[in-house]
């Protein structure tokens, strides 16, 4: 299945990156090899069966995941803020939202 | 002093008053400095962190080596494993700076069995990779010969051992990442059951595959490793609440009777001559110490590379999108409005492997093609799952070749990502069904290049695929 230059930049846009002109090009081509190829799963009738679902610990495990909600200390806002590119006074500081 | 010593050798240095902590790890430190020019395997050497552990454990070491498994060990981790205060960059731009307020389970518990974290190793970006050239702080090299890959995502790890630096190492496979180096660096690596190790403050690619493993020169020290990183773990709601064996005292080597599946399918249309005659040498080696080699069939093996790759990039592309600029790590200098900021700050901060898979990931989830791909391929998934669960009605292990092909040179695929994913045909499988892996050295080429044979077991039965490893060294 060949992928128009339009359809990369709806991925894109989806994806929430932005490509150059070169990355753009050379995606359309590579992903429409690779489209290609995993095209063959049509050859497999799945028409009786069902999408796989997790069975993490093998299949008598899996009820065990909940938990109690019950509070625990955190990391508190000092420390969560440690990494941001541009924190303020407790918050994480971004451009504006809306216009542009 | 070298250490390209067992942990059972570096303990019995301690014992008998050889050797401290310190001069193991200095020397580790040492060889990994000088290698590090040609060999590109660590992103953060951790010196002084390092050799100050190593002091403190110094007067105590020769009663600390009767109950702690890995006292005094130097050891390696993949920079996709968080640790406090300790750069991890996932071999990515966008993690450039960052710095974890926290540490992954894995690595405490390594800590805890006495281990001393001297590095963070070198990957394929957010472990996207074969052959760790996608590193945005350049490739990884193979110390059997430097012109070739050490495979990948988890290079630097095997690297790490394989070169000598460490016993043992940390990797993580969502894919074949750890076996796959392994078999092309010539050392063991295990991939355990989804669910047997905690994955928390493993940096998450795709959630349904992934799974923290063990490199080591030999068996037993992976068995080593794999106690000491089993278990249930609070912040992991899919590690499994199954008490772990002890998996040094399985290792008899007494694999009489033992039932070794051979699926045809695994053995024809791609695979390199000489590692066929290799793997199938290794397979007559386990029969002539008395286990039973039966055939098994795994007919949807030709669909795996099709249903991993589709499952993968779209669990990655939803959990990549969390990389935003806003919380932490790099963001773009140059944005206007909030949402440039998330565009450009991907774009600038990503690699290419990374970005196609995100796109790969989002197409296969997009609205019109969701049944199509994603819902197509966990129906595969399913069915895939069931041909394992016959297979293993007729054996205890399956062995299989790790990769079709040794090593490859540094460059040679890289332009070619379709090309790239179908090495890892034989090593996807067993992550679609959560199932256990070992790749086990079984000779090499006539150009040098190691081979290696993946053996897979079922669910949680680590203690016998790991003895079956045992048979073959």
């Amino acid at each position: 299945m060949p992928i128009t230059q339009t359809e990369v930049e709806k991925i894109a846009e989806l994806a929430n990156l932005e490509l150059t002109p070169e990355e753009k090009d050379s995606f359309s081509l590579q992903l429409a090899a690779i489209i290609d190829y995993i095209d063959q799963l049509n050859e497999v009738d799945t028409s009786q069966t069902k999408a796989w679902q997790q069975r993490s610990a093998g299949d008598a495990i899996i009820s065990a995941v909940t938990r109690n909600d019950d509070a625990a200390p955190s990391l508190g806002a000092e420390r969560a803020l440690e990494n941001a590119p541009d924190p303020d006074e407790g918050h994480f500081r971004v451009p504006r939202v809306i216009g542009g | 002093m070298t250490i390209s010593l067992t942990v059972d050798e570096i303990h019995r240095l301690y014992e008998k008053g050889d050797a401290t902590p310190s001069e193991i790890v200095r020397a580790a430190l040492d060889r990994i400095e000088e290698s590090q020019s040609s060999l590109n395997a660590y992103l953060t050497v951790s010196r002084e962190s390092a050799l100050k552990r190593a002091e403190t454990l110094d007067s105590g070491i020769r009663d600390a080596v009767r109950v702690l498994p890995l006292a005094g060990i130097p050891v390696a981790i993949k920079d996709n494993m968080c640790t406090e205060g300790v750069r991890t960059t996932c071999g990515s731009r966008i993690l450039g700076n960052y710095i974890p307020p926290y540490t992954a389970t894995a690595v405490k518990q390594l800590e805890a069995a006495g281990a001393i974290i001297v590095g963070k190793t070198n990957l394929d970006e957010f472990a996207m990779g074969s052959s760790t050239e996608n590193s945005a702080y350049g490739p990884v090299r193979n110390p059997v010969n430097t012109d070739y890959v050490p495979g990948g995502s988890s290079g630097g790890s095997a690297v790490a051992v394989a070169a000598g630096h460490v016993p043992i190492s940390l990797g993580s496979d969502t894919g074949g990442s750890i076996r796959q180096p392994a078999s092309y660096c010539g050392i063991v690596g295990l991939k355990p059951t989804y669910g047997r190790v905690s994955r928390y403050g493993l940096v998450a690619f795709a959630s349904s595959l992934d799974q923290i493993g063990p490199f080591a020169r030999n068996v037993r020290d992976a068995a080593r490793a794999l106690s000491a990183i089993s278990g249930r773990d609070v912040h992991d709601s899919t590690s499994a609440p199954v008490s772990a064996p002890d998996y040094l005292a399985a290792l008899t080597g007494d694999v009489k009777g033992l039932r070794v599946g051979v699926p045809a399918e695994c053995f024809g249309e791609g695979l390199d001559a000489e590692v066929k005659e290799r793997v199938e040498a290794g397979i007559a080696r386990l029969r002539e110490r008395g286990a039973e080699v039966v055939d098994v069939s795994l007919p949807h093996s030709r669909y795996v590379v099709s249903v991993y790759y589709i499952i993968a990039t779209a669990e990655a592309s939803s959990n990549l999108a969390r990389f935003d600029g806003v919380r932490y790590g790099y963001r773009t200098q140059q944005a206007r409005t909030l949402s440039d900021m998330y565009r450009r700050t991907r774009d600038e901060g990503f690699g290419a492997e990374v970005k196609r898979r995100i796109m790969l990931g989002t197409f296969v989830l997009s609205s019109g093609y969701y049944d199509a791909y994603y819902e197509k391929a966990q129906r595969v998934r399913a069915m895939l799952v069931r041909d394992f669960d016959s297979a293993f009605e007729k054996c205890d292990v399956i062995a299989t070749p790790t990769a079709p092909t040794p090593a490859f040179k540094l460059g040679e695929k890289s332009d070619d990502p379709l090309a790239m994913y179908l090495n890892d045909i034989y090593t996807v499988t067993i992550n679609l069904a959560g199932l256990p892996g070992v790749s086990v050295p079984c000779g090499e080429t006539r150009a040098g290049l190691p081979v290696g044979l993946q053996l897979i077991g079922s669910h949680f039965d680590e203690a016998r695929l790991l003895n079956a490893a045992c048979a073959l060294e």
